[in-house]
């Protein structure tokens, strides 16, 4: 039962990816086009607000529901697996139209053939940790 | 009231629900991030035996596994209860760009040239889906988040690294749709 606040924030996730059309491999092809501001509103927005409320939480010391102080998780500094896997995920998000989340959530709007996506996407992340000694970061 | 919520909801509106739900997490003592997911997933699957990187204690990261089955139920919540069309309407130049590359005009979320269940058998269809979701799978990983891990709550928090895996995504899919498509399609 702990979880099912989860369970609806995930699903409030997926609802919010569908209704947003942020899910559509067209919307992601808009966006690499910069032909439409509609991309850049949501995570443009949703970055504002996140600023605003990060620094709100920093400001005055918030505290998380279970009285932990809050601690926004530091990226690790590295910035060479930064851009290089970074490239590597744009490749990837503008050919599939998809990154992570919406993923998911396209195969519970119906579109099965996402299955195949994640499948290799769960395959990518091994052959990342197979090799990730490798590779410079 | 209906009318906004069964149409498709605005880019404020829905910038504003992704930030309370990154906000809601991090009020429960968690993160919003989508792609550890993956991670946690190859751990289960016994990739910790073999590969030290996923050799962790998963069960921490349940939360996020939940949270991603809600979003598989979203996404089915989304397409059978609160839509009544899903025709995407896209810039013109769009519509025009993606036609000379042999795209209908969008009539669904996603083009069935790409996404049909047909498509999965055909080879070119099938390497499409395996490379895009390999490409992602690894890059999230190398860069240390996706989306919602670098974009929202990365830049959120003012992190250099992540203003660089952004940069980083941007230039791969700029590379893949202006220089990669038009030779693939």
């Amino acid at each position: 039962m702990k979880f099912i606040k989860f369970l609806i924030l995930g699903a409030i996730f997926g609802i919010v990816m569908v209704k947003s059309e942020a899910i559509s491999w067209y919307r992601i092809q808009e966006m690499f086009r910069f032909q439409s501001f509609h991309m850049y509103g949501i995570i443009g927005t949703s970055v504002i607000l996140g600023v605003i409320g990060v620094s709100v939480i920093k400001k005055y010391k918030l505290k998380d529901t279970s009285g932990e102080p809050i601690v926004i998780p530091v990226k690790a500094k590295f910035y060479k697996s930064a851009i290089l896997g970074g490239t590597i995920f744009g490749l990837g998000w503008a050919l599939s139209g998809a990154c992570p989340g919406p993923m998911v959530v396209s195969i519970g709007d119906g579109y099965l053939s996402f299955i195949i996506v994640v499948l290799f996407g769960l395959l990518g992340t091994y052959l990342y940790g197979y090799i990730r000694e490798k590779l410079p970061h | 009231m209906r009318d906004f919520l069964m149409n498709p909801w605005p880019w404020w509106f829905s910038g504003m629900i992704i930030s309370s739900i990154m906000f809601l997490l991090i009020f429960f003592g968690k993160t919003f991030g989508l792609s550890s997911n993956f991670r946690t997933l190859c751990s289960i699957a016994g990739a910790g035996k073999k590969v030290k990187f996923f050799d962790f204690d998963w069960k921490s990261y349940r939360w996020n596994l939940v949270f991603l089955i809600g979003a598989v139920l979203g996404g089915f919540i989304a397409h059978h209860f609160l839509s009544e069309t899903n025709t995407v309407v896209l810039a013109d130049s769009t519509v025009q760009d993606l036609k000379v590359l042999g795209f209908e005009k969008p009539t669904s979320n996603q083009p069935s040239e790409l996404f049909r269940l047909e498509a999965i058998f055909t080879l070119k269809g099938f390497l499409i889906l395996a490379i895009g979701g390999l490409l992602v799978g690894f890059g999230t990983r190398y860069a240390g988040g996706c989306t919602s891990g670098h974009a929202i709550t990365g830049l959120s928090s003012l992190q250099l690294p992540s203003l660089i895996a952004v940069i980083g995504f941007f230039i791969g899919g700029l590379i893949m749709t202006h220089f990669i498509f038009p030779l693939i399609f």
